[in-house]
């Protein structure tokens, strides 16, 4: 499956001026980059595609010098590059520019192009040199900005803005963008894109990373697609359609999957829709994050959001959690308008949400597995009313049974656990709480397909003793095996909201969330 | 985050017997092994050092000092144990132990009678008064203003110095209570009161905190006040009570300091108390990051310092010398309860064992979801 690059024919007949051979890398445990490899023409856009773990960023490390590979070269303008450490791909010409901004916000603009190699005079920074280099570089890049002026005068957008224009003037001869346009909204992605197309009529070559497809057809003149660590292929744009590409990203093998999933689908008959429904959103949004939407939620329903990474599906999620709070729209829990102004009031509501960052968002990482399961439910009730010790044992002795916990020590530091018991963990700390509305998002990644498939059966009890479930998930199999309604997001937007009976096909989700259309 | 002391280095597996090992790995190992070496160096220095003898009904002898100087530390390292639990610092204790001798110093010289029992219980409520809003003004620009700890704490560690030369219009005020001076200079059932009320007080500190969840909870808000906040505990409230404690905790050792001296003195009392506090913290394995916290290993940490002074004394280290004295013996017992130190020394005398791997940082910020 892993086609080696060469035969296609490339979109210019010049060398390219860099390229990648036979990457390989493995960190422990993971085979992150197996016989990768990529080719880049000056004065191209070439997007690199990939699924969440596909091996993008490290590619980009590996290109960039972060990371040495263990197989394979790298070549810039056809000699071998062996670089130790990101100054020397930098000297090679080769810039990056990160999802987040590396400046600093407090210093001038000006500074923050030419940090690091100011032009001094007698060993101090001569200051009117170092703005009039600033301002001659801002011009030629068609930039309208007073370089004497703080960076975060500006906003996110033309921040990212100077930090390409940083790059660029390190003689890029490849600008990596990574996600550049995660954070922005359209006029400054269509703002940043000018400036890319420009630096690419002057012959830089640009390796484009993104999650927006639009954005792929929009910029960019050939892509390569890499799957689970291998090199799926290098294609022209004009030879794709974004239903293909998704295709080639998330793998072809799912088409035979079409009747297995109807076979192994494990949802039970959907419910009865009942009288009103549990929770139910109407224009619910939050600007920057999700567009308008209007969802119901019925009482031992489980409802599907599929759609790529950074389409808005945690985003809509965290809004009926209360996690942020919705700035339009109306939310109605048994009917009753409520406005969610914090977790604490979505918890009140019986409504429990397990985050996706389960670190960052989920595990007090240094309490033991007891003390994380019982949190919600003890927060709940206040620290004057504390659980007796051996109600807290009582219960840790038999979530940790209930869900299989391993190690079966409730007085392990949950840190020390693997991610998919860490996950059971945080189940077993809202079940705990008997919720009405479950929102999971990617509770089964990262985790071993046993704990995976316990997880999956556990939703659809849940759901059909009257539990109501949000299931978020990149899996789309996933999603269809267990949702009775699959809500399908594309670019902050809910574009659809499908039944799932009769079964749907993971084909036409994916048609779906390429073309943004309902039907 | 820094892993507890407890955890020790991870992989590290020396040759030692499993109840050893564990009772190296226990939290208050290093803190209690270490007080006990300097009690023991003591010994050799003076031979009568553990001597206790009863005098007057009353016992005397270097450890009872080492307790009752030492009770206003234990003390203040008490509250700041919790705000540092939290994720937080409060500067301002120093301050408030000296705001608190004053104003109740204060009003007890100015009282008609000194040496009743009325005038003295009314500066005491005075001055737990007072701090008590001291401590509330602190948690509040931090729990609800989000100003960070240091910043909105430093605000009276530097005001509040002010404050009390206010109230004392910048003279000592000595007082002749003596009922005043039981606080921090009588003695009950052959024990100085203040050491007694200091073990009052931790134990009703160690007792609610872990008998009612709010030990754990304060542990949730430090450990991650991300994750906390979507589980429903109601951060500002925490965070307001452990300023609060913490005033009225460095309030009770400025009645002690200034009872024991039966005068308050706005310049000095209590002055860098708050550095001593966030030392024995440290030493007493909370780490200044947040999270667990242990207020046994507070006591030994506020111990070790005030054993420390003691010795310094005892030895007859010059005076010109004895902060560097101190600083050389604080950085030996952080380097030896910090576990990467220890790692090192392990490593250098095994040179064969293979080092720990020194964790590529950027590998952990993979993509990796197989």
């Amino acid at each position: 499956m892993a086609a080696p690059p060469g035969p296609r024919t490339p979109t210019r007949t010049d060398q390219p001026v860099l390229q990648a051979r036979g990457i390989r890398k493995a960190f422990p445990g993971v085979l992150a980059l197996d016989g990768v490899g990529l080719r880049l023409f000056p004065g191209e856009v070439h997007a690199l595609m990939g699924e969440n773990g596909a091996g993008k960023s490290t590619l980009i490390k590996v290109l960039t010098g972060v990371h040495p590979p263990d197989e394979g070269s790298v070549s810039v303008d056809g000699s071998l590059q062996r670089f130790a450490e990101p100054l020397e791909a930098q000297h090679a010409g080769i810039s990056t520019v990160y999802q987040e901004v590396n400046l600093c916000p407090n210093l001038s603009v000006a500074e923050n192009l030419l940090v690091g190699r100011e032009p001094r005079r007698l060993g101090l920074i001569h200051w009117s040199a170092l703005y009039a280099r600033a301002a001659r570089l801002i011009t030629e890049l068609e930039l309208d900005l007073d370089v004497r002026l703080p960076l975060s005068a500006y906003s996110l957008a033309v921040q990212q803005l100077v930090a390409i224009a940083r790059a660029v003037d390190l003689e890029a001869k490849v600008l990596i963008l990574d996600e550049p346009t995660s954070s922005l909204d359209r006029d400054e992605v269509a703002q940043l894109f000018s400036l890319v197309r420009r630096l690419r009529d002057r012959g830089v070559a640009i390796l484009f990373v993104t999650h927006f497809l639009d954005q792929v057809f929009d910029l960019c003149d050939r892509v390569t697609v890499l799957r689970g660590g291998r090199l799926e292929g290098e294609y022209r744009i004009d030879e794709l359609t974004p239903v293909t590409l998704v295709h080639r990203m998330v793998g072809s093998e799912l088409r035979t999957l079409d009747e297995l999933a109807e076979t192994s689908r494990t949802a039970s008959a959907a419910p009865v829709p009942a009288e009103t429904p549990f929770l139910s959103a109407r224009g619910l949004a939050r600007s920057g994050a999700v567009q308008p939407y209007d969802l119901d939620i019925h009482r031992g329903e489980v409802i599907g959001l599929a759609g790529l990474l950074g389409s808005g599906r945690t985003e809509a999620a965290r809004l009926l959690f209360g996690a942020d709070h919705a700035d339009a729209g109306g939310l109605r829990i048994n009917g009753e308008r409520t406005d969610l102004r914090s977790p604490r009031a979505a918890i009140a509501r019986r409504i429990a949400f397990c985050s996706e960052n389960r670190k960052a968002e989920g595990l007090i990482a240094e309490l033991t597995v007891r003390e994380n399961i019982v949190l919600a439910l003890q927060a709940a009730r206040g620290w004057a009313r504390p659980l007796s010790r051996a109600r807290q044992d009582e219960i840790a002795a038999r979530w940790t049974e209930v869900l299989d916990i391993r190690p079966a020590d409730p007085e392990a530091q949950v840190r020390n656990l693997s991610g998919g018991n860490q996950q059971k963990v945080l189940l077993a700390r809202w079940l705990l709480t008997d919720p009405e509305l479950l929102i999971l998002d990617e509770p089964t990644r990262g985790i071993d397909i046993g704990a995976k498939t316990e997880i999956q059966k556990l939703v659809t009890r849940l759901a059909s003793e009257g539990t109501a479930v949000v299931f978020i998930s990149a899996e789309i199999e996933e999603v269809l095996r267990l949702s009775h309604r699959v809500g399908v997001l594309r670019d902050h937007r809910l574009v659809a909201t499908l039944l799932n009976d009769p079964p749907l096909t993971p084909d036409r989700i994916l048609g779906t969330i390429a073309t943004g259309a309902t039907s | 985050m820094t892993p507890p002391d407890d955890i020790g280095a991870g992989g590290r597996r020396p040759a030692r017997a499993p109840g050893a090992r564990r009772l190296t790995r226990h939290r208050l190992f290093w803190p209690a092994t270490f007080l006990a070496s300097l009690l023991l160096g003591n010994v050799a220095f003076t031979h009568d050092f553990f001597a206790v003898r009863v005098q007057n009904g009353h016992l005397y002898g270097s450890l009872i000092d080492i307790l009752q100087f030492g009770a206003p530390l234990i003390l203040v390292s008490l509250g700041m144990t919790l705000v540092i639990a939290t994720r937080g610092i409060d500067l301002s204790v120093g301050s408030t132990v000296a705001i608190a001798g004053a104003l109740a110093c204060e009003h007890i010289a100015t009282a008609k009678d000194p040496g009743s029992l009325p005038t003295v219980l009314s500066a005491i409520t005075l001055a737990v008064g007072v701090a008590a809003a001291i401590g509330l003004l602190n948690g509040l620009l931090v729990a609800r203003l989000y100003v960070q700890p240091i910043v909105a704490t430093l605000v009276l560690m530097v005001a509040g110095r002010g404050v009390a030369q206010l109230i004392t219009d910048g003279q000592i005020i000595s007082v002749s209570s003596s009922a005043y001076k039981m606080i921090g200079g009588g003695y009950w059932l052959t024990l100085p009161f203040a050491v007694l009320l200091a073990a009052a007080l931790v134990a009703v500190t160690s007792f609610v905190t872990r008998r009612t969840a709010l030990g754990m909870l304060i542990e949730s808000v430090g450990g991650n006040p991300v994750a906390s906040r979507l589980v429903g505990v109601r951060a500002a409230g925490l965070l307001v009570m452990v300023y609060v404690v913490s005033a009225v905790c460095a309030a009770v050792a400025g009645l002690m300091i200034s009872s024991n001296v039966s005068s308050a003195d706005g310049n000095n009392a209590g002055l860098w108390i708050e550095l001593d506090a966030i030392l024995a913290v440290v030493i007493g394995g909370t780490a200044l990051t947040g999270g667990r916290f242990s207020v046994g290993g507070t006591v030994l940490g506020a111990l070790i310092i005030q054993t420390l002074s003691t010795t310094i004394y005892t030895l007859g280290v010059p005076p010109e010398t004895t902060l560097v004295f101190k600083a050389l013996v604080v950085m030996a017992v952080c380097l030896v309860q910090s576990p990467a130190f220890r790692a090192r020394l392990s490593r250098r005398r095994r040179p064969a064992a293979s080092a720990p791997a020194v964790g590529d940082a950027g590998v952990r910020q993979q993509e990796v979801h197989p």
